[in-house]
């Protein structure tokens, strides 16, 4: 069970918002963590906390297929995202990189910084505070297969008996 | 044995990747990639994951790294990225490998030089990936990560995207061309209204376009939130490749009965040459409806509209007129093969007699990297795929997108207008 305070973004926050490409000059998490954001909220990278959580709503991570957005989001910390809906590319990165993600369709009840927890294992969130529950989207089975061998890279190492 | 049911050109490519007869939407599969591709912003995490595996790379000849993104190596960070991965192709004898010089942007490089063929899969560690449906073949965006696995594999898996049909009817104007059906298509529709699904491209008006246009289109694909684009091949696609082709090519073409999720008819004989305005690619207007945009900068380049027939509209409209004293015109042909072209042309002499600065291939401003960065307050006009905020610059910059048609008019003026709007 994942708790966290909640950081609230509206709809298709890009991968442009989520690390400008300016800073795509390294690949070191720990640097891009520090831009996090920053097109969107410049004070989010000094604000966020391990284990807080971002709440979005639709398209959420849409644009390029930069797995530094991803790989920023993680590294700052943050524990999970919940948003309505994933751009393609991200969702898949998100699970190749082991940050959780979920798809619920009630994100716009969420509170911003609110408390809020997550089970990953059922997709149960709840709002600590108010105690509303919501049921995020099933992941799909293969994704969880990627989950449990922690990533992709494990997953293919295993299939290939290394 | 059944009959097998209709499909849509996306599902026969991957059925037929995938060993099957027949996908349908929804399903995941795992299918076999006939080429990878990687730049030099996204390479180098893919190398880093792949080596974890510990492997050989499945097939040398298959996996294309092209260093366009922050090249010429625009600081020292970035020549750090470029050598991680020029030292990674040269280790395992990478023969498609593009050093500076002789490269160009990479969704106008690997199709000029034959390496992507009708009927392929292709992944791409570049959103722009999905360029490659103008050939006919499956052509997606990926991560680095799922890059490195399928480098390792030789396959991926996918889930089979439903298919969104788009019919173009009509008789288009003198200076409409792929970037405004695909803005049109992208303003009706929305930047997530074809997210998870394949958008097929048909009709009269893309059957009378040259296939700069159609790689125009399907480039933009990804700016409604779709996995590919993809337009059924024709005699103008065989032309295409025969000659260039380096692999035997297959043409799939939908069935007439396959099942779409939707399908978007649209005429197009009043388009206007449309302009995407701040922040987002479905913010779409036609070009009269512009107003009073003063400008700063005009990019004309990038892998949605740097190549020849791109090139050969923009020194039409700038033909023996003079850029805006308060503007910068910067031209960049997306390959060395387009460039020389040009030159041979007098396309360049143009540019340069018109007060443009001219450059070597890089994606370089497209996404605010380097040769063309705007500063705070500053407005461009693009005809490149991307106005979200700050991605040309500053987060106070402003990029609206547009034809070269459109782009070479504005930098005359000054400010957006249409080319029948410069004198």
């Amino acid at each position: 069970m994942l708790e966290g305070r909640v950081f609230k973004f509206g709809d298709n926050i890009d991968t442009d918002l989520i690390i400008p490409a300016r800073y795509l000059n390294t690949s070191d998490p720990a640097e891009l963590a520090r831009h996090c954001m920053e097109n969107v909220d410049p004070t989010f990278a000094s604000r966020v906390r391990p284990g807080d959580i971002i709440v979005a709503g639709t398209n959420f991570g849409c644009g390029s297929s930069r797995e530094h957005a991803p790989v920023a989001i993680k590294a700052a910390g943050v524990a999970c995202v919940v948003a309505r809906s994933f751009a393609r590319i991200f969702y898949r990165n998100a699970f190749n990189v082991g940050l959780p993600i979920l798809e619920c369709a009630e994100t716009d009840n969420i509170p911003a910084g609110s408390r809020l927890q997550v089970d990953l294992t059922n997709g149960r969130i709840r709002v600590v505070d108010s105690g509303q529950e919501y049921q995020a989207r099933p992941v799909p089975p293969f994704m969880q297969e990627i989950v449990a061998a922690e990533g992709l890279i494990p997953y293919v190492k295993a299939r290939l008996g290394k | 044995m059944g009959r097998v049911p209709p499909q849509t050109v996306t599902q026969k490519i991957l059925a037929a990747h995938a060993g099957k007869e027949f996908v349908e939407p929804g399903e995941l599969v795992s299918a076999k990639v006939d080429v990878l591709l990687a730049n030099d912003i996204t390479a180098p995490l893919a190398i880093r994951e792949f080596e974890r595996i510990g492997v050989q790379v499945f097939d040398p000849a298959a996996v294309v790294m092209v260093p366009d993104h922050f090249t010429p190596n625009k600081d020292i960070k970035s020549a750090e990225q470029a050598k991680v991965v020029r030292d990674f192709a040269r280790r395992h004898g990478l023969p498609n490998y593009y050093e500076v010089g002789r490269m160009g942007i990479e969704h106008c490089l690997l199709p000029e030089q034959g390496l992507v063929v009708p009927g392929d899969v292709i992944i791409g560690a570049d959103s722009h990936t999905c360029t490659y449906g103008a050939l006919g073949a499956f052509a997606t965006g990926v991560g680095s990560t799922d890059l490195a696995a399928a480098m390792a594999l030789g396959e991926t898996w996918f889930k089979v995207p439903e298919s969104l049909k788009f019919v173009f009817a009509g008789r288009p104007g003198p200076w409409v061309g792929g970037k405004d059906l695909i803005l049109y298509a992208i303003g009706q529709i929305g930047v997530e209204g074809a997210l998870y699904c394949a958008m097929e491209f048909t009709g009269p008006v893309i059957d009378g376009l040259s296939m700069d246009g159609r790689f125009t289109i399907c480039n933009m694909a990804v700016e409604a939130g779709a996995k590919n684009g993809i337009i059924p091949p024709d005699e103008k696609t065989e032309a295409y490749v025969q000659g260039r082709g380096q692999r035997p090519y297959k043409l799939f073409k939908s069935d007439p009965d396959a099942a779409y999720k939707k399908v978007y008819k649209y005429d197009v004989t009043d388009l206007e040459p449309c302009v995407a305005f701040p922040h987002s690619p479905d913010n779409v207007r036609p070009v009269s409806e512009a107003g009073d945009v003063k400008i700063d900068q005009v990019v004309i380049g990038s892998c949605t509209n740097g190549r020849l027939e791109d090139l050969r509209v923009a020194a039409k409209v700038l033909g023996g007129r003079q850029v805006h004293k308060d503007v910068r015109l910067i031209i960049i042909p997306c390959t060395q093969e387009i460039y020389r072209q040009a030159l041979k042309e007098g396309l360049i002499e143009t540019f340069i007699a018109a007060g443009a600065a001219v450059s070597t291939p890089t994606c370089g401003p497209c996404l605010g990297g380097h040769m063309g960065v705007l500063a705070k307050g500053e407005r461009a006009v693009a005809t490149t795929n991307r106005n979200f905020i700050g991605r040309m610059g500053h987060p106070e910059s402003e990029v609206y997108l547009a034809n070269p048609a459109v782009a070479a008019a504005s930098a005359i003026a000054g400010w957006i207008v249409s080319p029948e709007g410069v004198r």
